[in-house]
């Protein structure tokens, strides 16, 4: 649906209540809060948008809810960019607004989240509570993100409870429940799962996360993008450069700047080296996962190649330190990515060989095939992201679907597969190596030819008050950054939607009605980070 | 099943020799500020330039507290004068206080790993000592999923507060004697995180620390010598250039201008 269609179906549908008007090369339906859920139901279920996330800010005397939904944008149209974002506000004493999530499950966790930050009641919601802040631990009305919130006050925690279980448990005669985590296994991330079983299948597993809760987005308010950068970069650095590429992107939207041309190249080029980086760790984690040996030493060591020509061409393995506000913080020579795609090149031709030998290795593919399956319809719904949703046939990507960076002018395909299990979404990560590859062959033409070749790779910007969205395809998925600016530069509201909130969100659905062994590889096909989605 | 063995065998070894020989391969580090004499002005701005507070000045001398590194390169990158590098990765140090170790441990230890709210880049390059290239099995190091098996802790990130508590059981579970072995600059200062009023400014608000490695994320082989300091086989790392005139040491100047640093914002 383009946005004259949109418009016309919105003001058939809804006269004098909703509105749609044009915001930049953004689309706007202001309405009222009755037909909030009708509309995002609409635009999520039957008019192809997926749903972005929801970002909440307190302003001076209102709540202003913005829900960002996206679609296939017009390639070549920079009017319009395919978001459609649906502000509501509400006086300050208001805290109630509609749900929207009984239409829009994708926004569940969303809403959940909103509760607890800011204490916004969403009427409908079946659930709420005990999300972010666990209510074991904490006292009850912390609102951390509201502007009266004392962040340097005492803060008085109760002991954890260890027998922390989800309201619903499964009820039947030879039932138990085996908690994990969280703290369990080797080398993870903590997360809690109730293992929920009769015998010898688990029916159920609900994941309790947010331990790793480091509150950044308050962390950041009050201090200069500079200094946020450094946040954005850090909170989930195995994916550094898109995360840090996200926020700078927001910025520069605000300020208007234009990013010289070889720094975007640059950018691209880095954003693919780290996809293709972090693909090759989940391979190895899956590798690892399934108990193959040799192919999980092999991945390991693809992986460590990976990081050490990270390491070689910019100074550090997860390229902290490059993407900066305006560009980039150094030039990087013509040559040294010519080698670094040499390195990226012969890497590939490994990661291909290993492929191969996996397509053949049946006591491997036993333990994929058919395990943990996300059907196509459940992954829209739960608004699942990137590899995991192309893997369930929701092929969407925002390097196609909204171009930033000039990523229109490169060639590449976004692979995408039906099946929904574990094996589909593994052969995604050996496609979307192959095509990272690509473009970053491209990126290397690119910088050779004349234009680029002047060797400004930054541009300060003024920074002034505004709000903008900044948004990349991360190796995990799609991942937008929100920014607001006052007046004098200084962050007031920094809101991160991360590809890994959105997957742990359906992680569940994966989980349902397995073995006990399989839990590992359910858990390393889905490639999620705990750090990315606590936040 | 046999191309696996055929595959596994063409591959050759990969394996590091260090900590026999140095590693000398490209990529492995990301390097850390070095200390020592600078001109006053190109100090100066070395320190408005860090955010966060790795330089002090002492006796025309830059002292450079690596524990707070952050690896932003602010004081590389488009620096006029930028700060000299060094490449190397022994990095591990004996927190102050805790002495010798004696060697209880030198042959064999199980170590825990504990995430207590990292980026994800401490707990990966964690993950890289299983690889073939740093094999750290051939060292007699071995991780353990059970605290009860652990003859070292070793923790990752900036302490949160919803895990806390776990972080406290896991190391009470574990048999004594025990080492905590802490990595990452999160782990040791907080990092980027440490004004957040949900993280500790260190895992030593915590527990008792014996052995610091810096880095953002440290890098496995700097890992790797803070294990083996831990169990004694390695010499930890001392600043020779940056030895402190007075009693108090660079270390503890450095945490005192953060504090001020932090009390002023
Ligand atoms: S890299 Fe950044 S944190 Fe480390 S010393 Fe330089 S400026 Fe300071």
């Amino acid at each position: 649906m383009n946005r004259n269609e949109l418009r016309n179906e919105v003001e058939r549908r809804w006269p004098g209540q909703a509105q749609c008007r044009y915001n930049g090369s953004n689309c706007e339906v202001t309405c009222t809060h009755a037909v909030l859920p009708e509309l995002s139901g609409r635009l999520f279920l039957e008019w192809n948008y997926s749903f972005g996330g929801l970002i909440v800010e307190e302003g001076s005397d209102e709540w202003q809810l913005r829900y960002v939904f996206y679609g296939d944008g017009e390639v070549g149209r920079p009017t319009d960019n395919g978001f459609v974002h649906v502000p509501v506000t509400a006086p300050l004493a208001d805290k109630t607004f509609p749900s929207i999530a009984k239409f829009v499950h994708a926004a569940d966790w969303h809403e959940r989240e909103a509760e607890d930050m800011f204490g916004v009641v969403f009427e409908g919601h079946p659930r709420l509570g005990d999300f972010i802040l666990h209510d074991d631990a904490w006292q009850e009305g912390v609102e951390p993100m509201r502007r009266s919130f004392d962040a340097q006050a005492a803060m008085h925690h109760r002991r954890p409870a260890t027998d922390w279980r989800p309201r619903r448990i499964v009820q039947e005669p030879g039932a138990f429940v085996m908690p994990v985590g969280p703290k369990y296994s080797g080398v993870t991330e903590p997360a809690h799962f109730l293992l929920e079983s009769v015998g010898e299948d688990v029916i159920r597993s609900t994941p309790r996360l947010f331990y790793k809760w480091r509150a950044v987005e308050k962390l950041a308010e009050g201090k200069t993008p500079d200094r946020v950068l450094l946040l954005a970069e850090r909170f989930a650095a195995t994916t550094a450069f898109a995360h840090g590429l996200a926020f700078c992107e927001a910025v520069e939207r605000i300020c208007g700047a234009n990013v010289p041309p070889r720094a975007r190249i640059l950018r691209v080029f880095l954003a693919e080296l780290e996809r293709l980086r972090q693909h090759a760790g989940a391979i190895q984690e899956i590798c690892e996962s399934t108990g193959l040996v040799v192919a999980n030493s092999q991945a390991g060591i693809l992986e460590e190649d990976l990081l050490r020509t990270s390491g070689e061409l910019t100074g550090h393995r997860y390229l902290f330190g490059l993407v900066a506000l305006g560009g980039l913080s150094r030039n990087l020579s013509d040559e040294a990515c010519a080698k670094a795609l040499e390195q990226c090149r012969r890497t590939l031709k490994l990661l291909n060989q290993l492929e191969q030998r996996l397509r053949v290795s049946s006591s491997f593919l036993d333990r994929l095939e058919q395990v943990g399956i996300v059907p196509q319809r459940t992954a829209w719904v739960y608004g699942l992201l990137g590899p995991i949703a192309r893997a369930s046939g929701v092929v969407r990507d925002l390097r196609r679907a909204q171009p930033y960076l000039s990523y229109e002018d490169y060639q590449f395909d976004v692979p995408g597969e039906t099946e929904g299990d574990g094996y589909a979404r593994l052969r995604i990560l050996f496609a979307e190596a192959r095509q990272s590859v690509r473009i970053m062959e491209q990126a290397v033409a690119a910088l050779q030819t004349q234009q680029s070749n002047n060797p400004i790779i930054h541009q300060s910007l003024s920074l002034g008050a505004g709000a903008a969205l900044g948004w990349v395809e991360a190796p995990r998925g799609a991942t937008f950054h929100w920014v607001r600016l006052n007046d004098e530069g200084k962050i007031v509201r920094y809101h991160i939607l991360t590809p890994s909130f959105a997957n742990w969100h359906g992680f569940h659905l994966a989980v349902e009605k397995f073995a006990f062994q399989d839990f590992p590889i359910m858990l390393s096909t889905f490639d999620l980070s705990v750090a990315e989605n606590d936040r | 099943m046999s191309q696996w063995v055929i595959n596994g065998i063409r591959r050759g070894i990969q394996t590091t020799a260090y900590p026999a020989k140095p590693e000398t391969a490209a990529g492995v580090s990301p390097g850390l500020p070095l200390g020592g004499a600078y001109p006053l002005e190109q100090m100066n701005s070395l320190m408005a330039r860090c955010p966060t507070r790795v330089f002090s000045a002492r006796d025309g001398q830059l002292v450079v507290d690596e524990r707070h590194c952050i690896h932003c390169y602010r004081c590389m990158h488009g620096a006029n004068q930028p700060v000299n590098w060094r490449q190397d990765y022994e990095w591990g140090t004996i927190r102050d206080g805790q002495g010798e170790f004696g060697r209880p441990f030198e042959k064999s230890i199980h170590i825990c790993v504990m995430d207590a709210g990292d980026c994800g880049a401490c707990l990966n390059e964690v993950r890289q000592l299983n690889n073939p290239y740093y094999n750290m099995h051939r060292l007699g190091f071995f991780i353990t999923p059970t605290p009860r098996h652990a003859d070292v802790l070793l923790v990752v990130g900036a302490v949160t507060d919803h895990i806390k508590f776990t972080l406290q059981k896991v190391y009470e579970a574990m048999p004594t004697p025990k080492r905590v072995v802490a990595v990452g600059a999160c782990a040791l200062t907080g990092g980027v995180f440490a004004d957040s009023f949900v993280c500790t400014k260190g895992v030593a608000d915590v527990l008792p620390v014996d052995v610091e490695v810096p880095g953002n994320p440290a890098p496995p082989l700097a890992i790797l010598h803070g294990l083996l300091v831990a169990v004694g086989r390695k010499a930890p790392w001392s600043p020779a250039v940056q030895a402190p005139p007075e009693k108090e040491t660079p270390n503890e100047s450095g945490h005192a201008a953060a504090a001020s640093a932090r009390t002023k914002a």
